[in-house]
């Protein structure tokens, strides 16, 4: 089990520096740079800018400069926040994005197993047909659509929740974003669940345990339940990146301070640093997430061990 | 999901996957509503813009912010520079769906190339190429498409062109697993067997074989293309005035919500119905087309 943690982390590493790689040279491609501002500074400080920041140096240069520093653990300093660090931006912004992307993910997950296991269950019922056409909903439409709405019908006409805003996380100014985040999931979970469920309730194991004399809350709940989550678990790698994504307009949208919001802004005002530290940490996250879930796939299912 | 509870009588003329699979997409009933519904709205779309009274960029001085009214001739209200809503809708429409079209044959042409050779050559070489496969799938490519459009600036060849360069991971894998499946399948060893010769192998038996899920994950990548422009449109990273898309007037929709609900409103229903038509239409030619339910 250690080796093959080692092997799939040595994999990473060409993953994270074709990502690296690929967004440094498409960040410098664009035309203008970080301080093409209103004002035009006088040539004499701008000269002494581009060479502080390596600027005026050759573009490979400047990439075998950033990925010296980047091994180090540096990720520069920002060009448009002044006083701020890459890395303290994205430690101030990445408990806000976590905290989101937890909640959304904890909720898909409470909301979307039940929902597809009774689907399961009933199959063919009123129940299954009104869950799964929800479902079908959910998956069809986009967060940017549910969460202006969502943000129309409860903030403005009932004014039960605030619009936007953080607040340090108080749970009024969660509800709304982190709902908008996971309805998507929720609805993508319930599919798979209700799915597997029915498959794995046709299998030979199945009949076994019901001709044991077990009650059907024993059969599902000890026997059934288990290998039917496995495609959810497998399905949770896309669904973090989802969300991830999903988080760049959720937190747009309710004007929350996380690294998504960064993000797009950065790319805008060619804060080159920023926005490769962003690409940098989320590479990172996604491959160590995705690492992760494969790790639990393998504890859930005897079928598979990871042997080196 | 529907399931089809009609037993298929044998027929023993045999017919054709096309005729067969259109019959019980026939039956589906969501499927053959979300059918109409999408024709409904792309017809809208294609020449609705030239039947409303108003233009793309038309100033109604009278009607700045109108609510919806059927009295002054602007169905679905105006925005705030008084311009008519319903044909900002029809004209976004044809930029969103245009871009599903285009970028989803990009994607289909790139997949269905790459996934066909991986799987015809095989060995060595069909390892490397799925290992590069591998690789894209596990690059943040969101990320990458918006810095895209920000380094090439906004332009509607590039958003085609980005979007379907990011989609076709999952059709190269499609189809190179149909290929490498129904390559050593007997039927067609059988057709060897009978001489047929190696054209006519591929295009009577392998094509025929491999074209059901082809098909079916097209459907399903339409949404997912009119989802990624409209989301790219939403950021004010897609396309540009004067052109304009249903992300971006949902955009403009929600900086307005507070004052004229109906701006928000009105884009968001055509955008969620088209990509939840297609969602069921997905759907049902899966079933329609799947072999093993037949």
């Amino acid at each position: 089990m250690p080796g093959y943690i080692l092997k799939r982390l040595l994999q990473a590493i060409p993953t994270l520096w074709i990502v690296i790689t690929l967004s440094f040279f498409l960040m410098h491609l664009a035309p203008g740079g970080p301080f093409d501002g209103e004002r035009q500074l006088p040539p004499e400080i701008e000269a002494n800018l581009l060479a502080t920041y390596h600027l005026d140096e050759p573009v490979w240069k400047q990439y075998l400069i950033y990925m010296g520093n980047l091994l180090q653990g540096d990720l520069g300093p920002s060009f448009k926040y002044k006083d701020f660090s890459v890395t303290e931006l994205v430690a101030q912004g990445f408990p806000v994005s976590l905290e989101l992307g937890l909640w959304a993910i904890g909720l898909a997950l409470l909301i979307g197993l039940p929902l597809g296991v009774i689907a399961a269950l009933k199959r063919n019922s009123t129940v299954d047909y009104l869950v799964m056409g929800a479902a079908l909903a959910g998956v069809a439409i986009p967060n940017f659509v549910i969460a202006p709405l969502l943000a129309l019908v409860f903030g403005v006409f009932l004014a039960w929740l605030p619009v936007g805003g953080w607040n340090d996380g108080q749970w009024q100014n969660l509800v709304l974003p982190v709902v908008a985040l996971s309805i998507q999931q929720i609805a993508y979970i319930a599919r798979m669940m209700r799915a597997s469920m029915i498959e794995v309730l046709g299998s030979h194991f199945i009949r076994t345990a019901r001709a044991k004399g077990l009650t059907e809350a024993e059969v599902i709940w000890r026997h059934a339940l288990r290998p039917a989550m496995l495609p959810v678990v497998s399905y949770l790698g896309p669904a973090v990146a989802g969300i991830i994504t999903g988080s760049v307009v959720i937190e747009q949208i309710f004007g929350i301070p996380g690294i998504g919001r960064y993000f797009v802004q950065a790319a805008l005002n060619r804060d080159y640093t920023l926005v490769m530290g962003t690409v940098v940490f989320y590479g990172a996250l996604i491959v160590l997430l995705n690492l992760l879930v494969d790790l639990t796939y393998s504890a859930l299912d005897p079928q598979i061990r990871h042997d080196d | 999901m529907t399931t089809d509870t009609a037993v298929s009588t044998p027929d023993l003329a045999g017919d054709s996957l096309a005729r067969e699979a259109w019959r019980r997409l026939r039956q589906n009933q969501a499927a053959t509503l979300s059918l109409v519904l999408l024709a409904l709205t792309t017809l809208a779309c294609v020449i609705g813009p030239w039947l409303t009274p108003w233009g793309l960029d038309e100033v109604d001085w009278n009607a700045f912010l109108t609510a919806p009214s059927l009295a002054d001739g602007h169905y679905a209200g105006t925005d705030a520079n008084g311009r008519d809503l319903l044909t900002r809708v029809l004209h976004g429409g044809r930029v969103s769906l245009s871009v599903a079209l285009v970028a989803t044959l990009v994607s289909l042409l790139i997949g269905v190339l790459y996934g066909a050779v991986a799987g015809f050559l095989g060995g060595r070489v069909d390892n490397l190429m799925m290992r590069f496969v591998d690789i894209m799938y596990s690059l943040p490519f969101m990320f990458l498409v918006i810095l895209l459009m920000v380094v090439f600036g906004r332009n509607i060849l590039l958003i085609y062109a980005a979007i379907g360069a990011v989609e076709w991971l999952d059709m190269s894998r499609i189809v190179r697993g149909q290929v490498l499946a129904l390559k050593r399948r007997e039927f067609v060893e059988a057709a060897h067997a009978l001489g047929v010769r190696g054209h006519k192998i591929v295009t009577r038996h392998l094509i025929p074989n491999a074209i059901g899920p082809v098909i079916v994950y097209v459907t399903l990548t339409v949404p997912k293309v009119i989802l990624l422009e409209s989301f790219l449109s939403f950021l004010g990273l897609g396309v540009q005035e004067p052109l304009t898309s249903w992300g971006v007037l949902i955009s403009e929709g929600k900086d307005m919500m507070e004052t004229a609900p109906w701006m928000l409103l009105v884009p968001s229903v055509f955008l969620a119905l088209t990509l939840l038509c297609l969602n069921f239409l997905g759907d049902g030619l899966r079933d329609a087309l799947d072999p093993k339910t037949r």
